[in-house]
Order: structure tokens, then C-alpha cells, then sequence
């Protein structure tokens, strides 16, 4: 059994009032405001941005180092969910499918050819 | 509601397995899933916490996820203004991606009599009780279940899986998807980097790109 310590719990109490803060934003002051022209431009290009940032890491990387051989269930498992998401979007549950299909990848791989 | 429900469910509880098996403890787990209630910024966290990063870096990586919802709260503020403070900020606490969604797709303009007020909030709360108990149900049952399957089957694995696929929801545009490039590449250049800032890089270095790409003629068409 995992242990619990103080500076996780910590960790999630600040991430908890990140929820507080982003998702009530532009609510908190009673005052009308506006953040800057090009701060409200670069809204649209930061979650994005911070996904891929800690997504991509953990697909090509192990250890600190790229991957040097192409034998891994996570670049199949990636591509396949991927292609899934681009393939039926639009048609509902799009993000579910991702899922399903790369762990129908990532398993057989993972578990059956040791990848 | 139902038509999303599968796939919120599956998420929610990928999000639990992935607590676990990312080395939480089930209180961790719980607090995590009961307080942050947000499950990308939590799904980015998780390695982040497991890797022992900063505060700041954890912080800075699950704000920028979240940033969205900065941009549902601008459009939700004349919906909620006539509230207390604490009421629209606890209002807004609860508002996830679809009840954000399904209150705004069935409101399109703020309320002005006291029936209105009274009936849009109630709206708006109803669909939040709903996203935060299948979510809450379901990352419970993850949290649950994870104990139950071996580690070496990596099933931690399906938490990056449901955040590739949040981040391909995300790629409506082409400067998002040149956004989310620069910041995969930058994030593995830059992994040397001590305390996970290489995060924190790729997010500016991204943000900064598509800002100063869009001023270019070629992009400029696009701009909606």
C-alpha cells in the first residue's frame, strides 16, 4: 500500500485552488475587467500547448532518454488512439474511443511481446 | 448528459486508476478526486507529483491546462453576477467542461427577471450535481479497482491516453496544433532541465510561436 505524505497532500490542496481560481476567473472581483489584447490571443494556444508538454515526454521518452528502438507498445498505442479520435470525430465519445482503442494496442503489446 | 456519460465515466475512472498506480496512496487518491475535481490538471499532475517536481512547476502545469475554463468563466460572468461572491465562486468551482457546455448551448443570453435568475441556476446546478456524481462515482471505482490489477500491466498508461485524447479535442485550429508541436518537441529538448521546468519552457515557447505566427500573413486568413 502506498504511503500518504503531507507535501502530496499539500500539492493537492494547491491544485484545488487552481480549480477555484481558473474555473471562477473573471467572477472573483466585483469590478469589470479584461485581461490584455495579447494575454486573451494566448488563452487559446496554452492548454493545448501544456497537454502536448506533458504528454509527449511520457510517450517517447523512458528514463530521461528518447526512445532508441521503435519497439514500443506507447508509439503504436499513441498513433492508434490518435488516428481513432481523428477518424470518428464529430461522432460522440470520440475521447472514450482514444482510450479504448490505444489500450487495445498498448496491452497485447505491452504484456504479450514484452514492448 | 447521457449521450456524454460513457465517455466522462471512462475518464473519471481512468483518472482513479491513474492516481493509484502513479504511487498515491487511496487518501491521496480520494483527496485528489474529492478536492481538485478537474481531470486534466489532475492527469497532468500525476506524473508531475511522481517525478517529485516543484510546487511551482505542478502549479504552473495544471493552471495552464485549466486555462479554459478562464475563458468559460468571461462568458459565464453575466450569467452569475447577481450572486454573492462566495456563491458564484462555488457556483464556478463546479462548473466543469460540460456543464459549462450544456448550460450555455441551452442559455444564450444572461438572465433579467427573478424567474430567470432563479431557473438558469437551477439549470446550471442541476447539470453540475450530474457531472460532479458520475465523475465522482466513477473515479471512486477507478481508485477501487486499480488495487485489483497488477502494476506491470501499466494501466497508468490510460491516464496519457485520455489526455492525448482532451488535447486532440483541442486541435481545432491549425496554430494549435503548431502550439502543441513546438511544446512536445520543446518539452523532450528541454528535459535536462532541473524541476520539470521544461514543462514551463514548451508551454511559453509554444504560446510565444503561435502569438508571433499569427501575425504573419499566412496565418492571418484563419483567424476567426
Amino acid at each position: 500500500m502506498n504511503q500518504t505524505d503531507f507535501w502530496t497532500l499539500g500539492v493537492i490542496i494547491g491544485l484545488a485552488v487552481v480549480t477555484v481560481i481558473t474555473r471562477s476567473f473573471f467572477f472573483i472581483s466585483s469590478k469589470s475587467w479584461s485581461l490584455p489584447h495579447w494575454a486573451q490571443r494566448g488563452l487559446q494556444y496554452a492548454p493545448i500547448a501544456a497537454l502536448s508538454a506533458v504528454i509527449v515526454p511520457e510517450i517517447v521518452m523512458t528514463q530521461g532518454h528518447l526512445v532508441s528502438s521503435w519497439q514500443d507498445a506507447r508509439l503504436f498505442s499513441v498513433a492508434a488512439g490518435a488516428a481513432w479520435f481523428f477518424w470518428r470525430r464529430g461522432a460522440g465519445q470520440a475521447v472514450l474511443g482514444t482510450i479504448v482503442v490505444g489500450m487495445a494496442v498498448y496491452l497485447p503489446l505491452h504484456l504479450g511481446l514484452g514492448w | 448528459m447521457v449521450s456524454v456519460a460513457p465517455g466522462l465515466a471512462a475518464w473519471g475512472m481512468m483518472t482513479g486508476v491513474a492516481m493509484v498506480k502513479s504511487g498515491m496512496s487511496v487518501f491521496e487518491s480520494l483527496a485528489m478526486t474529492l478536492l481538485v475535481y478537474a481531470g486534466s490538471s489532475q492527469l497532468a499532475a500525476i506524473p508531475l507529483i511522481a517525478a517529485g517536481a516543484p510546487v511551482v512547476v505542478i502549479m504552473a502545469a495544471a493552471f495552464c491546462v485549466n486555462l479554459r475554463f478562464v475563458v468559460f468563466s468571461a462568458h459565464l460572468r453575466p450569467y452569475l453576477m447577481h450572486l454573492p461572491r462566495r456563491l458564484r465562486m462555488f457556483v464556478g468551482y463546479l462548473t466543469a467542461d460540460i456543464s459549462y457546455v450544456m448550460f450555455t448551448r441551452r442559455y444564450h443570453q444572461p438572465p433579467k427577471s427573478a424567474e430567470e435568475k432563479q431557473a438558469q441556476l437551477a439549470y446550471l446546478l442541476g447539470g453540475c450535481t450530474a457531472n460532479w456524481s458520475s465523475w465522482q462515482l466513477a473515479s471512486l471505482l477507478g481508485i477501487a479497482l486499480a488495487h485489483s490489477v497488477p502494476p506491470h500491466w501499466g494501466l497508468g498508461f490510460a491516464g496519457i491516453l485520455a489526455l492525448l485524447g482532451v488535447a486532440c479535442s483541442l486541435a481545432s485550429t491549425h496554430l494549435r496544433v503548431v502550439s502543441a508541436g513546438v511544446a512536445g518537441a520543446a518539452a523532450v529538448a528541454a528535459f535536462a532541465l532541473p524541476f520539470k521546468l521544461n514543462i514551463v519552457v514548451a508551454i511559453a515557447a509554444a504560446v510565444a510561436l503561435s502569438l508571433l505566427l499569427e501575425k504573419t500573413p499566412l496565418m492571418r486568413r484563419e483567424q476567426g
